[in-house]
């Protein structure tokens, strides 16, 4: 590795997962499956949960740290931190965040966590029932414009018309994702394999998405324990260092109306740039990739902003082939993913990154050492990290 | 007969969120132009940029002296979907519906989401031309919707 010495000298060290279930199918409620993750990830590091001193997440999340250190009987908390903006854009952001504070020494142990029950909290893919739209949704929803996939098909339209690519490579990308959660028994989508024809057969939500391109609402929670890599030494697991991380946004890119400049984007570049500098890494180095699907058309935009292709070589590079663990340059979202896995808003992609560092992916990508995820493309704010060995 | 005279004067069905101007005054001036089936784009008298959606102050030049300036309502369509889930329980039962992305050449290319009229199921084509149909609310403010511009029927992609 040619990178500075690991960007802050931080790594992950511990991972935590409930059980995945389908929307609404939890059988506890959402603070109760965060406080479920948050120890499981201290159990897997091998530190008592009281010794979480910092908390960090993401897209307004409705679980305070400080609730959830007070049902822990935390003896310090040290670290609040909530990402602004972004949705799930803001789940690299996180651990950034986290990575940053222990950098600078404000905490000792830091977990990222995001805890989400949509049975018991309303769903994503409805829209908000206010009778009125106010700057700057009132230029969008009075038109039928109230849903992420409806807020963001037309980015992915506008592109595919750019630069001639086909409907392919988002099949491609939601096959990848069926193709590696069928051996990923956690997986909601396991033993549900999806095929071409299924793809193809299958309704449209807003072209050019059909079902298959849009992400599942799911009930669960995950959570990542960080630490300085000196405290990482004398843990339980192999420590996933973070080499880099990025987060922000590309000129413009919340002007309303579907403004934004650089429009048939996945407003990833700036954060791309950055996050390779700051690796010492270029594309062609990056082992495995979690890049999180809202929708299909947010992956393809995002890969080619970081870097993996030209736009005009999408139809060509982004194939099932190409992104499965075994046969691809490429392997994609190798747990199944926000599409098959589980939507955890992406945090789940947090975990199989590191996973992918320990070498126990359910889809291990052999002595992978360098790991990515690019959290929420699309989103008016987005993020990305690498991890190493 | 337009689609929005079909449909009973509207496009989309009642009961989605209706447009009220911003609370801090940031648009009144637009809505207050589709009123009067006039576009109206945000214009900087200091470094002459155009600006939308509409902000306090010029984005290139930071003045704070913007003008409402009307444009021709014309336009081509920069990108466009085709609606078939009902996401809102208005549109239970309705699609599938076309909004278009509608750039405007009149103000360095602004653009302005709306509902192409006629057959949801027809073919949209990227870089067509298109014009302002303005659709009066009988509880609210004037949407701005579009259709193909009939001299222009088949002109082929030119986005
Ligand atoms: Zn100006």
């Amino acid at each position: 590795m040619t990178g500075r010495t690991a960007g802050s000298g931080v790594a992950v060290v511990g991972l935590g997962e409930t059980e995945y279930y389908r929307h609404g199918g939890s059988p506890h409620p959402e603070f109760r499956l965060v406080l479920d993750a948050v120890r499981a990830a201290a159990e897997d590091a091998g530190i008592d949960p009281r010794e979480i001193d910092g908390y960090c997440s993401f897209s307004d999340d409705r679980n305070a740290p400080t609730r959830i250190a007070t049902a822990l009987g935390a003896r310090d908390l040290a670290l609040s931190t909530m990402q602004w903006g972004g949705g799930g854009g803001g789940g690299a952001a996180a651990v950034a965040n986290a990575a940053a504070a222990l950098a600078a020494g404000y905490a000792r142990y830091v977990c990222v966590f995001r805890g989400l029950a949509q049975g018991q909290f309303g769903r994503f893919g409805t829209a908000s029932t206010s009778p009125h739209a106010e700057w700057p949704s009132s230029y969008e929803a009075p038109y039928g414009v109230l849903s992420a996939a409806q807020l963001f098909a037309m980015r992915v339209r506008r592109f595919m018309h750019d630069h001639g690519v086909t409907q392919e490579p988002l099949r491609a990308i939601a096959l990848a994702s069926y193709h590696h959660a069928q051996q990923n028994p956690r997986a909601v989508m396991y033993g549900r394999p999806l095929t071409p024809e299924l793809y193809d057969r299958s309704r449209w939500i807003v072209e050019p998405f059909h079902l298959f391109d849009c992400c599942q609402e799911n009930d669960g929670a995950a959570a990542v324990i960080l630490t300085t890599t000196n405290r990482a030494r004398h843990l339980r697991q192999r420590p996933a260092i973070l080499m880099a991380a990025a987060q922000g946004a590309d000129p413009r890119q919340s002007a309303a109306a579907h403004n934004a400049p650089d429009y048939a984007s996945a407003n990833t570049r700036n954060v791309a740039r950055r996050l390779y500098a700051m690796a010492g890494l270029g594309p062609r180095d990056i082992d495995v990739v979690q890049s999180y699907e809202n929708f299909t058309g947010g992956v393809m935009m995002s890969l080619v902003e970081h870097g993996f292709c030209e736009p005009e070589e999408c139809v060509e590079y982004m194939t099932l082939d190409n992104f499965s663990v075994g046969t691809g340059k490429c392997p994609l979202n190798t747990s199944g993913g926000n599409l098959a896995e589980c939507y955890m808003h992406g945090l789940g992609l947090v975990v199989e990154a590191v996973r992918q560092i320990r070498g126990n992916s359910p889809n291990q990508v052999p002595d992978a050492e360098t790991s990515m995820v690019c959290s929420g493309p699309m989103a008016e704010l987005v993020s990305s990290l690498i991890l190493r060995r | 007969m337009s689609e929005v005279d079909r449909r009973a004067g509207r496009y989309l069905p009642p009961g989605l969120p209706r447009p009220v101007p911003h609370r801090e005054g940031l648009d009144r001036e637009f809505w207050e132009g589709t009123r009067r089936h006039e576009l109206r784009v945000q214009h900087c008298a200091d470094c002459r940029g155009w600006q939308f959606g509409p902000e306090w102050i010029c984005h290139r030049c930071h003045s704070a002296d913007l003008c409402w300036e009307r444009v021709e309502p014309r336009g081509r369509v920069f990108s466009w979907e085709r609606c078939w889930h009902p996401v809102h329980e208005a549109l239970a039962g309705f699609g599938p519906y076309l909004v278009v992305l509608v750039e405007l050449p009149a103000a360095d290319g602004v653009r302005l989401v709306g509902n192409l009229l006629g057959d949801p199921l027809q073919e949209v084509v990227i870089g067509a031309e298109v014009e302002a149909v303005f659709e009066d609310q009988p509880d609210g403010e004037t949407l701005t919707q579009w259709r193909r511009t009939r001299a222009n029927e088949s002109i082929g992609d030119v986005g």
